[in-house]
């Protein structure tokens, strides 16, 4: 039963990691500006070039570099049509999600004339990392040992985004970009650089996210398999109102969520029961969020709103 | 020995076929406090936009400390020593008046942010500069005096020499107004030169020490201020005789139109408004007097129906509308001059046309059956438009392109010509230049004389004397003092408005 639970943990922090990735790559967006919603199909088109990669090269690493030169390049649709070409972002992300679906899908049968479903003993799996001296430690084994690079990459990331957003010169500039882009243009700072780069460094982190989702587990890749996670994180990002850790937290909340309803299943209720519980806990906590959101509001802003 | 910081020659600004600037000449002295003034569209933004680098003029050159210099942007002009307050400020409102300020140029210490150095450098400058502010404090919670104070700031941190003030009192109270004017004498005493843009004389004469007139686009007049009259800077503004007291015969008060008994606006022991009773006649204009902050602005939502009082009783034309909407409020007799007249009182993306048409859109002959009748409104905009003299190409242009003055009078030719019992102004002269104040001031009586009921709210204390029959002072929530025009003056106003009834008396 410990044994048990104690995987079931491990699988929590992995099945996080591409969810994390996303929602920090919609932090970054969202801060400067640009509204992302396009990352269900960034993780799409990760998840695939990194299985495409690790399949021709048999290298895994060589598999996350194709994720994310895959991803960054289709991310500048989103870079360039939200700011030269001054498109909304919301079309555009709804655009590339479609595009990403259905690109993925015809790749796969004219790369691998199959589809549905690629799976290949030529693909190399992303390793999972041992730690001797944790490893042994009961339930801390399972969670900071047995991870692939990218879970434990994605956490400092983490760190690392917030840490940037918030303590250094480029941060201050980014959430100015994002708050008045005419304001920080007047004080000399280019928008639409700061944007593009940002959609691109976003782009960055949902290749490694979707590497994670194909090469983490398996190496195997499979049409939409992206499955609503970087709809997840959207939510995520929404929470967390662009903030990395509070966008992280909610990530945690979600993979507990999806955890016990794992449990669930196995203490006899029936799935499609068991299944809604992650969604019942998005839904309660963005109302709970918004409510507080409210409640904050000054006085005469809600008198005016009366 | 006066040493010259700035001198604009020949600056010449062409937009199509309109000429903004024509062979504009700007000789500023080190140290001075140098007014531009003008009406609208006289082309002081034009030139003051050029001199900050933000446009390139057609032709004519720009001597600073007796250099030549052409302005590639705004960023080289703020490198040459020039800084700007817009009217509209460029501030982040989440960020802190620290992040603010050190924006684009910041102290840095390895790769991050060097906050404990920014924060005592924004301190010390406020503290030199006499700019009372906390650092800390985040820009949204600030009120506006005080975010004009991180604007200027945000000018000093980057080292500016000479700063240019576009119209930085017409968001202001009367005592925030005062402390701008300490911290510009502390920055002349710094040997820091000012432009200072503006239309209100008072402040002119107050403040500045030589002033330069411009009229369609030329120089009207250059001078030192001690050696003008404000008549001598009208004439240069306006090219005519400007009547700046107000022609009017005694008031006739007739029928009670507002009667408000008791009105109370919030609970607890010190309510925004207090038991107040107000009473207001048709054929009299009342004005109300006091610091912004009082309640004045609470009164006036909860008279217009934008907000319901938590007591009390509001009789509109023998209506009882206390706690009725907006829509029935208006349809008991009210026309209402907001103060906001760029978000409440027009949709700057319509036309002028649906903006004045704007409550009258179920009436004949604009509307007919379910559907609008285009000509008639049409017709209606090209007529009110003609009549107050909006400068507009036509009416179907949106109002949101026009400026302040021009957008005023769509306003309030829209609420005159509601044939409403009583009119709300709200600051109906804000940011209006001197010959739509006179114009907006002669409509204002006119249309008392026509028996309405006029219920008058400005910061402009010369306002407030020069058009109300009766002052009413407002302090706290409550009506602090009741006075004919006759027995009101400037100072026993003053004394009033800061609570003191026993001095005043």
């Amino acid at each position: 039963m410990d044994f048990i639970s104690a995987f079931m943990v491990n699988s929590t922090v992995q099945a996080i990691t591409p969810i994390l990735l996303a929602a920090l790559a919609g932090c970054l967006c969202g801060r400067v500006g640009v509204f992302n919603i396009a990352m269900e199909g960034q993780l799409l088109i990760g998840a695939f070039c990194a299985v495409a990669g690790s399949h021709y090269t048999g290298s895994a690493a060589l598999g996350v570099a194709a994720a994310l030169v895959g991803t960054v390049v289709f991310s500048l649709i989103l870079a360039y049509g939200a700011t030269v070409f001054r498109g909304d972002a919301v079309v555009i992300c709804i655009g590339m999600n479609l595009l990403a679906a259905g690109l993925t899908a015809y790749l796969l049968r004219q790369l691998f004339g199959v589809s549905g479903v690629f799976s290949d003993p030529n693909i190399a799996e992303l390793a999972k990392i041992r730690i001797s001296s944790i490893q042994s430690i009961p339930w801390l084994g399972w969670i900071v040992s047995r991870q692939t690079v990218l879970t434990y990459l994605c956490w400092a990331l983490t760190a690392i985004v917030a840490y940037v957003l918030f303590r250094t010169p480029v941060g201050l500039r980014m959430r100015g970009v994002g708050e008045d882009p005419e304001a920080a243009q007047s004080m000399g700072v280019d928008v639409r650089r700061y944007r593009v780069v940002t959609v691109l460094v976003a782009g960055a982190l949902t290749g490694l996210g979707g590497a994670q989702l194909s090469l983490g587990t398996v190496g195997i890749f499979s049409e939409g398999m992206s499955a609503g996670r970087g709809w997840i994180a959207v939510v995520a990002v929404m929470l967390g109102r662009d903030n990395p850790l509070l966008a992280a937290l909610a990530c945690v909340l979600f993979g507990i969520a999806d955890a016990l309803s794992v449990k669930l299943q196995s203490q006899g209720l029936p799935n499609q029961l068991t299944d809604i519980v992650p969604y019942v806990v998005t839904l309660a906590a963005l109302v709970v969020s918004y409510r507080r959101k409210r409640d904050r509001r000054p006085a005469s802003a809600e008198a005016a709103a009366a | 020995m006066q040493m010259v910081e700035l001198e604009a020659t020949g600056i010449v600004k062409r937009f199509g076929s309109l000429v903004a600037n024509d062979h504009i000449d700007l000789k500023v002295v080190r140290g001075e406090v140098h007014a531009v003034m003008g009406e609208n569209g006289a082309g002081k933004s034009t030139l003051m936009s050029i001199l900050y680098g933000m446009q390139a003029p057609d032709q004519g050159s720009i001597l600073l400390r007796g250099q030549g210099v052409r302005f590639r942007s705004a960023l080289d002009a703020i490198d040459h020593g020039m800084g700007m307050v817009h009217q509209a400020f460029k501030l982040f409102n989440s960020l802190s008046v620290w992040e603010n300020v050190v924006y684009g140029r910041e102290p840095v210490r390895g790769i991050s942010l060097d906050r404990r150095a920014s924060m005592a450098k924004v301190a010390d400058l406020a503290e030199r500069f006499r700019l009372k502010i906390d650092p800390s404090a985040r820009v949204g919670d600030l009120s506006v005096g005080v975010r004009q104070r991180v604007e200027i700031l945000k000018a000093l941190y980057r080292d500016a020499r000479i700063l240019i003030l576009d119209e930085p009192t017409a968001v202001l109270t009367p005592p925030e107004r005062d402390g701008l004017f300490d911290v510009i004498r502390t920055l002349k005493a710094d040997d820091r030169t000012i432009l200072f843009v503006t239309h209100k004389l008072h402040e002119v004469m107050a403040i500045t020490d030589s002033v330069t007139v411009l009229r369609h686009g030329r120089v009207t007049e250059r001078m030192a201020t001690r050696e003008t009259t404000p008549a001598d800077i009208i004439r240069a503004m306006t090219g005519r005789v400007v009547n700046l007291t107000v022609e009017r015969a005694p008031a006739a008060p007739g029928a009670l139109v507002l009667d408000v008994e008791g009105l109370t606006i919030g609970t607890g022991p010190k309510p925004v408004v207090d038991r107040l009773d107000l009473k207001v006649r048709g054929g009299e204009i009342v004005g109300i007097a006091g610091v912004a902050g009082n309640g004045q602005t609470e009164l006036i939502e909860a008279l217009t129906g934008l907000r319901r009082p938590d007591a009390g009783r509001v009789t509109l034309a023998g209506q009882d509308v206390t706690q009725a909407d907006v829509a029935t409020h208006r349809a008991a007799g009210l026309a209402y001059v907001p103060e906001d007249r760029a978000v409440t009182g027009t949709a700057r993306g319509a036309s002028a046309a649906d903006n004045l048409l704007m409550g009258y859109q179920r009436q004949q002959p604009f509307a007919k059956g379910f559907r609008l009748d285009g000509k008639a409104i049409a017709e209606h905009a090209r007529r009110l438009i003609a009549r107050f003299g909006v400068k507009i190409p036509d009416e179907t242009v949106p109002v949101g392109t026009l400026s302040g003055g021009n957008l005023q009078k769509v306003v309030i030719a829209r609420e005159l010509t509601h044939q409403a019992p009583l009119l709300i102004a709200e600051q109906p002269t804000r940011g209006v230049d001197v010959g739509a104040i006179e114009f907006i001031h002669g409509e204002l009586v006119a249309e008392r004389d026509r028996g309405r009921a006029i219920l008058l709210v400005s910061a402009e204390l010369s306002e407030i004397l020069a058009l109300s029959d009766r002052i009413l002072v407002m302090y706290e929530g409550r009506i602090l003092a009741d006075l004919p025009a006759g027995e009101a003056d400037e100072d026993r106003l003053g004394l009033l408005m800061a609570g003191r009834v026993a001095e005043a008396a």
